[in-house]
């Protein structure tokens, strides 16, 4: 058990690529910290530094309170699971999860009791002679699960994970590494691109955009109030909808707000604003039945917005619509792309 | 469209059997030599089936005859040949996999440096560097002794340079995971890089035994004495330059004798390199 602080952590690699640019963070013990983020904002830099297996050019990595900067991989007690599983083409699933306990000198019958106990979790005890090219990806991804607990380390590293398998493994093992880290209570840091598995998994989320934290705090926090329109855009899908503000129908800008936004599911449509609400005038480009719901794709004041839209929608292409939205859905931006409170 | 495939299946088989044909005549017809008494020989034509004197021939050169290379019997050419090929062999292998090792893994001052040194050796030979090298060797005392023939011939550009391609491949996850393991270097090298590269071994092994085995130029500088000397340099002491004078059917037999081991090991490391060709360990 243990927490892991990140102080003012930076990175820059050879050629001055400034990957991290002053991140801290600190999770706290038996937390799942997600880092999500666009391709190449540093999540997997940041990562690969609380592992130890990328130089820490500023600040402090800590775990459990002692400062790790200086200490290697392998000493910092910490199990990293990877994107393409990393396992030991040429070794049995058994050995694949035993190598790193033997290397520490674990006693034999220790390392069989948590080899075993480990498959047992993860539904590999019929596996265990096999070699991972004669496993599923699902099945070898269990396995790269499987080396990391049997070590029991202070800290779970996973880096984009699940970004191999199909959507609805995914889906399956996205609940089933969120119930094995909460049984196990390791505190874990979770690096994905993917905004559904970042806001399912996430105690803490943590949203990266070129090299630095946009915002942190807990997914739906975040969800209803993003710190800037980055985050905003990043996380829900369909991503929030952004006009100008000052436009006709437009209720006051707050003091300094140049940028609306509001989710799709808070829009609505031929449903009065109400005080102090807005309304559009939109002209209907693309429906997208999707089943429990429908994503009507609309044109207003110039500019694109997506409206979502309980079940089967009647409207239809060229349809001409109000859409409206509460005062207390609306979101305000600066010129910088801040949130504007009022 | 399945006759179509049939006759390519046809033609490629043909174009087979006529290159097997041209490789293999001459073997084939050096066996049909070393069953026949010197006489048939030496009277042509050659005939084309083997001989009744096949158990008389080989008896004579694996068991009679002793001293009839210059003193010394077929046993002690074949075990100095093999001394020779493995040495090489085995000895190129642990040379050139610890450079790539270090050249791939390891983070040192001049490491270009090195693997460029490395590298321009390719263009030097055994034979363009081979006076000054034999110079050395008989500065050394070396002459006549299985350190003189096979320590110069082991340092290895070329399987320096494959096994560097080889380690190049290996995804950096996977070296990551070793290290979050606490593999150290030594433990990376054993448990993780030799065994994957355990096909590569098995295909170089190969080439670089039958590289020692056939090795000719060298031994003839570096061997006075008839009992140090390899089968192919005994071999040719075996032809005299009277034909009359020449044992051609012992000669054939040494012949056939000189390509069994290469052989044996080419069908035993087989199964490697088979293996390695049909899994794909990545
Ligand atoms: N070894 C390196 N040398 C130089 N620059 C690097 C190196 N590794 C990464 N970078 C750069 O650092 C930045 C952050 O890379 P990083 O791999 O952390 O991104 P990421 O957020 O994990 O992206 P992705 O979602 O695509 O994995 C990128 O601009 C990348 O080009
Ligand atoms: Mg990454």
């Amino acid at each position: 058990m243990a927490t892991v602080d990140l102080k003012d952590v930076r990175k820059v690699y050879a050629g001055n690529v400034e990957a991290v640019k002053g991140v801290s963070i600190d999770i706290a013990d038996g937390a799942l910290c997600v880092l999500v983020g666009p391709s190449g904002c540093g999540k997997s830099t940041l990562l690969r530094m609380v592992a130890g297996l990328e130089t820490i050019t500023g600040g402090t990595v800590s775990i459990d309170g002692k400062v790790v900067n200086e200490i290697g991989p392998a000493e910092r007690d910490i199990a990293m699971v990877f994107q393409n599983y990393a396992l030991y083409p040429h070794m049995k699933v058994y050995d694949n999860m035993a190598y790193g306990l033997r290397n520490r000198g674990t006693p034999k019958d220790e390392i069989d009791r948590r080899v075993r106990e480990a498959a047992e979790t993860l539904e590999l005890a019929h596996l265990l002679d096999r070699r991972p090219r004669e496993l599923s990806g699902g099945q070898r991804q269990r396995v790269a699960m499987g080396r990391a607990i049997v070590r029991k380390p202070k800290v779970f590293l996973f880096d984009e994970p699940l970004s191999n398998l199909d959507a609805k493994l995914r889906g399956q093992m996205r609940v089933e590494i969120k119930n094995l880290q909460r049984s196990l209570g390791v505190t874990s840091v979770y690096v994905t691109h993917d905004q559904l598995e970042a806001m399912t998994l996430a105690d803490t989320l943590v949203v990266m955009n070129a090299g630095v934290v946009e915002q942190a705090g807990a997914p739906l926090d975040i969800y209803e109030k993003p710190a800037s329109t980055f985050v905003a855009s990043f996380i829900g899908a369909p991503p929030m909808n952004m006009i100008p503000a000052g436009g006709d129908g437009h209720p006051e800008a707050l003091a300094g707000a140049q940028t609306l936004g509001f989710r799709p599911e808070d829009a609505r449509i031929s449903t009065p604003a109400g005080e102090g609400g807005l309304t559009l005038a939109a002209v209907v480009e693309a429906v997208e039945p999707v089943g429990a719901e429908s994503f009507l794709y609309c044109a207003a004041e110039g500019q694109h917005l997506v409206v979502r839209v309980a079940g089967r929608s009647g409207a239809n292409i060229g349809d001409k619509l109000t859409v409206t939205t509460p005062r207390e859905k609306l979101h305000w931006f600066d010129k910088a792309g801040r949130r504007v409170s009022a | 469209m399945i006759g179509l495939s049939r006759r390519r299946g046809v033609i490629a088989h043909i174009v087979l059997i006529i290159g097997m044909l041209v490789v293999a005549f001459p073997i084939y017809y050096t066996f049909v030599a070393s069953t026949h008494s010197l006489q048939t020989i030496l009277r042509p034509p050659l005939p084309l089936l083997p001989g009744p004197e096949i158990f008389n021939n080989y008896y004579e050169a694996l068991f009679g005859g002793i001293g009839r290379i210059g003193g010394v019997n077929v046993w002690t050419l074949l075990f100095n040949t093999t001394v020779m090929a493995l040495s090489i062999a085995v000895g190129k292998i642990i040379i050139s996999i610890l450079s790539a090792y270090a050249i791939v893994f390891f983070r040192f001052p001049f490491r270009m440096t090195f693997f460029w040194l490395i590298f321009i050796t390719l263009m030097l030979p055994v034979e363009v560097r081979i006076m000054p090298t034999y110079a050395v060797m008989v500065n050394l005392g070396l002459i006549d002794t299985y350190t003189g023939l096979t320590l110069p011939l082991m340092a290895s550009a070329t399987a320096t340079l494959l096994f560097r391609q080889f380690f190049l491949t290996i995804p950096g996850e996977l070296i990551e995971a070793a290290r979050i393991d606490g593999a150290g270097p030594w433990r990376f090298f054993k448990d993780i890089l030799m065994p994957l590269s355990r096909t590569n071994i098995a295909a170089l092994f190969v080439i670089l035994f039958i590289y020692g085995w056939t090795q000719y130029l060298w031994p003839l500088l570096m061997t006075n004495r008839n009992d140090m000397t390899t089968i192919v340099i005994g071999l040719k002491k075996m032809i005299s330059f009277a034909d009359a004078d020449t044992q051609w059917h012992l000669v054939m037999v040494t012949a056939m004798l000189a390509i069994i081991p290469p052989i044996l090991v080419v069908l035993f490391m087989q199964r490697w390199f088979v293996r390695g060709l049909i899994e794909t360990e990545k």
